[in-house]
């Protein structure tokens, strides 16, 4: 039987600008990131592009060093603050929690749509910044070089993420009355697929931390323009006691960009086994976990700024606990495939990729947790490998993952397997040869952010450079087939993989109340056998 | 011998293999939970692959054992981690006694270094093979981290204060000197090289070159060309507390705390006399912030260091030397009391 799309359903509901740039529809916002962020990504790998090219030669010679150096702020900049923190919530946890509750939108749904405009508006002058000249501070933003010595625009960039802070604030306050408030009966905590759990964790680390690097980039903002003299020592201050706060928020930021990926592997683990999360109860509860434990190590960032040796420990200490819950989901996604009925379809190829990227990542953080050895990897290549690993080897896998595995559901059409295959292969073999090299250049020594380098390690940068130009190909291939399968894939059905989930149980595309009517849950949490 | 091994800087510090052994347990555990990973991941993905679309397999909830195996073998075998790199890390930033100072500054975009005997150097350190050695480095400007890779070693080096580290070389070469914290346009260019000597090379040359003066004498003279002499007498308590013997002293604080006397602490004396007020005198000697750099700060450290209870060899005499009977450390032991 060929599937037929529902007559109306929420993108053939309305047309125009107007009726998406005034919708209240989680799924259409969901889908105004996805063109925003799309946009970001696409500006940050260009600036990233360039700084491939340029460490190709140990000599500095494609660019001057202080263009260098604003390339890898900006793209610094665009793919955290922009890309990746926004990845995965505001585009897939948009478009899903509510489908997955059951619940018809979003508890706030203007509020929703305030947010991506809060976002763009903070991306607008981020991207002022750019172009009227750039910042050169690194994403770090340390003091007091941001404060007191660097001539380019860090006040721009810093209102730009200000603002976009409170996108980020107000889309996790959301979700949090969303999930608490919006379930529909017999959906109890833990029916709750993991994705919901993994974006109730985040938006706990949203909600508590982005205040934080609000408050400091305004006292960045304030020692820049009136010179009050917290930071700078010139002044009476203490460059230090900016990074604990930067790194106060930035480590639970780095979970923020981890923690949905993980919610979506688990998805797409449990629905190319047909089986449930192995361990449902512990990978939640590691969710909470990692977003509370998370909010005490900061300090491993500052082991060689120094702070004393014994709050040293503490920092290392903790970190290893923060990576036991991370260890637990890598276990449980593996103890899932055992017995269970596995199909290779595209997302679970960006699963594995997930789980073979995450665990290298997670597993290089023990060697900068390790103290006496992270004296040794801090501020080296090994840093800039380890934390490409997760974010781009885990998050981004993630997210395509879910783009892929939700697309049927987004867009109503499949994509072309085969392409999409490839893409993923591209993907996985260009982003190993981009970032391993970048491990060993470390250990022997390369520090980061150099425009120019020592001839000995020119051969591991050449390898990194060929291999961020196939990961390049791998980016805008599934752009180009996605975009194609608007129009050209073919029809999706309402359940295609099949798979659990109420998501699955509503037209493919949904239409704009979500369900017909509202479900009433019976099931626990990736019930396969009462399936049909 | 290590040169055998790939991917490995060289190893010229007595560090550098504890560091690499350290690095080598972490790689091992790694590609094994690495390997078991893959391993089972591509065992259960053929093994149980979907043979028919209509497949069901029987749900498996969990099992509470094996998931505690794998909370508590992790963290046992992390715990192993922590306590291996919490025990170097010790090592390598507690300087030991007997180290020889060596004085670091970096600026916007070089590293000035400063030998005891007064000797400098810019982006080149010369250091004996052999014989322990404490860098105490601050910056100009921003913040910078000193880096040899050959060593295992890197400190953030940090306006406004003193940070240390210590290393004993191993094997005469010249290793690269790094920058390794982002510090503005010329951060890449902000390197040079560390060149250690044979004891007897190193004699040479720091005898080769125009010879300044020790650092501690540049300072003594310093000390009276400033006026602190005027005040900080040793012959006789002047307005000022006397300083001989200061350097890791408890010093009794206006208001009953003691703190040590360390390099942090003198330094704050001269630029920030008010923050903390000895027991018993007047708040009256002026700062000296904006009026000395770091370098001249440095040498009024060295010559304040150099006037300890012992007399340093490597100190010249000067007139403290034959300062009256008493003993330095019974002057220091009135001051506490004040
Ligand atoms: C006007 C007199 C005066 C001058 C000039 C002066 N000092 Fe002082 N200094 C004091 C007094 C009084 C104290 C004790 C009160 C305090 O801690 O400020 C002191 C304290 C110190 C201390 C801490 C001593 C301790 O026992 O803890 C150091 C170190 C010091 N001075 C160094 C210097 C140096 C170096 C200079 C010259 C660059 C200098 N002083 C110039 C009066 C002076
Ligand atoms: C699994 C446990 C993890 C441990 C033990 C760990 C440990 C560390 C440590 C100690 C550092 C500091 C290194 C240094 O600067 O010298 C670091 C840096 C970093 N980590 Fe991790 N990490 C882990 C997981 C993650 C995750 C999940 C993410 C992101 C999603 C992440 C992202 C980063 C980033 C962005 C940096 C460096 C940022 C910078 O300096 O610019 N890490 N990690
Ligand atoms: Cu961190
Ligand atoms: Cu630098």
């Amino acid at each position: 039987m060929i599937p037929k799309q529902p007559r109306t359903h929420y993108l053939n509901i309305s047309y125009g600008f107007k009726s998406w740039l005034f919708t209240t529809d989680h799924k259409r916002i969901g889908l105004l990131y996805l063109v925003s962020i799309t946009l970001f990504f696409f500006v940050g790998g260009a600036f990233a592009t360039i700084i491939r090219l340029e460490l190709a030669t140990p000599q500095g010679d494609l660019v001057q060093a202080e263009t260098y150096n604003k390339l890898f702020t900006m793209h610094g900049v665009m793919m955290i603050f922009f890309f990746l923190i926004p990845a995965v919530p505001a585009v897939l946890g948009n478009f899903l929690i509510p489908l997955m509750i059951g619940a018809k939108d979003v508890a706030f749904p203007r509020l929703n749509l305030l947010s991506w405009y809060i976002f763009n508006l903070g991306a607008l002058f981020t991207i002022y910044a750019v172009v009227s000249g750039g910042v050169d501070t690194g994403w770090t933003f340390y003091t007091p070089y941001s404060t007191t010595y660097s001539n380019t625009h860090v006040l721009a960039t810093g209102v730009g993420i200000f603002i976009t802070g409170f996108s980020s604030i107000l889309t996790g306050l959301n979700f949090i009355v969303t999930i608490h408030m919006m379930r529909a009966p017999g959906m109890n905590w833990f029916r709750l697929p993991l994705f919901v759990w993994a974006h109730y964790a985040t938006s706990l680390i949203q909600v508590l931390g982005t205040p934080v690097i609000a408050i400091t980039v305004l006292l960045l903002a304030f020692e820049r323009v009136v010179r009050i003299g917290i930071f700078d020592p010139a002044l009476g201050g203490d460059p230090v006691l900016f990074q604990h706060l930067f790194w106060f928020y930035s480590h639970p930021a780095v979970y923020i960009m981890v923690l949905p990926a993980m919610g979506v592997v688990s998805e797409l683990v449990a629905a190319f086994t047909r089986k449930s999360i192995f361990g449902y109860d512990l990978v939640a509860f590691a969710s909470i976990a990692i977003a509370v434990f998370g909010f005490l190590v900061w300090g491993h960032h500052l082991f060689v700024s120094g702070q004393s040796v014994y709050a040293g420990m503490i920092f290392s200490f903790l970190s290893y606990a923060v990576a036991i819950p991370s260890a637990v989901k890598v276990f449980n996604w593996t103890a899932t495939l055992y017995k269970g009925s596995v199909s290779y379809q595209t997302p679970m190829l960006y699963a594995f990729g997930f789980i073979g990227l995450f665990t290298i990542g997670g597993l290089t953080g023990l060697f900068l947790a390790a103290m006496g050895l992270d004296i040794h990897l801090t501020d080296t290549y090994f840093v800039v490998a380890h934390f490409h690993y997760i974010m781009v080897g885990g998050t981004i896998m993630a997210y395509l993952g879910g783009l892929h595995y939700w697309w049927p559901k987004i867009s109503g059409r499949m994509y072309p397997e085969g392409w999409a295959k490839l893409g993923a292969l591209i993907v996985f073999v260009g982003f190993n040869l981009t970032f391993f090299p970048q491990f060993l250049l470390g250990y022997m020594g390369m520090p980061r952010r150099y425009h120019a380098y020592p001839e000995e390690f020119q051969v591991l940068n050449v390898m990194s450079s060929a291999g961020a130009s196939i990961l390049a190909v791998g980016y805008i291939l599934p752009m180009v087939y996605l975009i194609w399968s608007m129009r050209y894939g073919p029809i999706a059905s309402s359940n295609p993989w099949p798979a659990t989930g109420l998501e699955w149980q509503t037209s493919s595309p949904p239409p704009t109340e979500n369900f017909e009517e509202i479900p009433v849950v019976t099931w626990e949490a990736y019930e396969f056998a009462g399936q049909e | 011998m290590e040169k055998w091994i790939p991917f490995i800087p060289e190893r010229a510090s007595t560090v550098a293999g504890r560091v690499d052994a350290l690095y080598f347990f972490l790689v091992g555990v790694s590609v094994f939970f690495a390997l078991l990973i893959a391993g089972l991941e591509l065992y259960f993905a053929i093994r149980y692959r979907r043979r028919s679309p209509g497949e069901m397999p029987a749900p498996v909830r969990g099992s509470m054992k094996l998931e505690m195996l794998w909370v508590v073998i992790p963290f046992l075998i992390s715990m192993v981690m922590f306590a291996w790199g919490s025990s170097l890390y010790f090592t390598i930033y507690r300087p030991p006694k007997d180290a020889l100072d060596i004085y670091v500054v970096g600026k916007q975009w070089m590293w000035k270094l400063q030998h005891l005997d007064g000797k400098r150097e810019i982006n080149e350190l010369h250091v004996p093979v052999g014989r322990k050695i404490k860098l105490t480095m601050t910056s100009e400007d921003v913040i910078h981290s000193f880096f040899v890779p050959a060593f295992r070693i890197k400190a953030d080096v940090l306006p406004g204060r003193y940070t240390s580290v210590w290393f004993e070389a191993t094997k005469p070469g010249r290793y690269h000197l790094f920058c390794a914290e982002y510090c503005g346009t010329s951060h890449s260019g902000m390197g040079g090289w560390v060149t250690v000597m044979e004891p007897a090379d190193y004699e040479g040359w720091l005898s080769g070159g125009r010879a300044e003066g020790s650092l501690a004498s540049t300072g003594e003279k310093l000390f009276q060309d400033l006026a602190c002499v005027s005040c900080h007498r040793s012959d006789i308590q002047g307005r000022g507390p006397a300083l001989k013997g200061l350097f890791n002293r408890p010093v009794r604080l206006e208001g009953g705390q003691t703190v040590i006397a360390d390099e942090g602490y003198i330094r704050e004396s001269i630029l920030n006399p008010r923050a903390k007020l000895v027991a018993g005198f007047p708040p009256i000697m002026p700062t000296f912030q904006g009026q000395i750099t770091e370098e001249q700060l440095l040498q009024l450290l060295t010559y304040i260091k150099s006037i300890g209870p012992e007399e340093t060899p490597a100190a010249p005499p000067s007139p403290e030397a034959q300062a009256p009977s008493g003993g330095a450390g019974v002057t220091r032991k009135e001051n506490v009391k004040q």
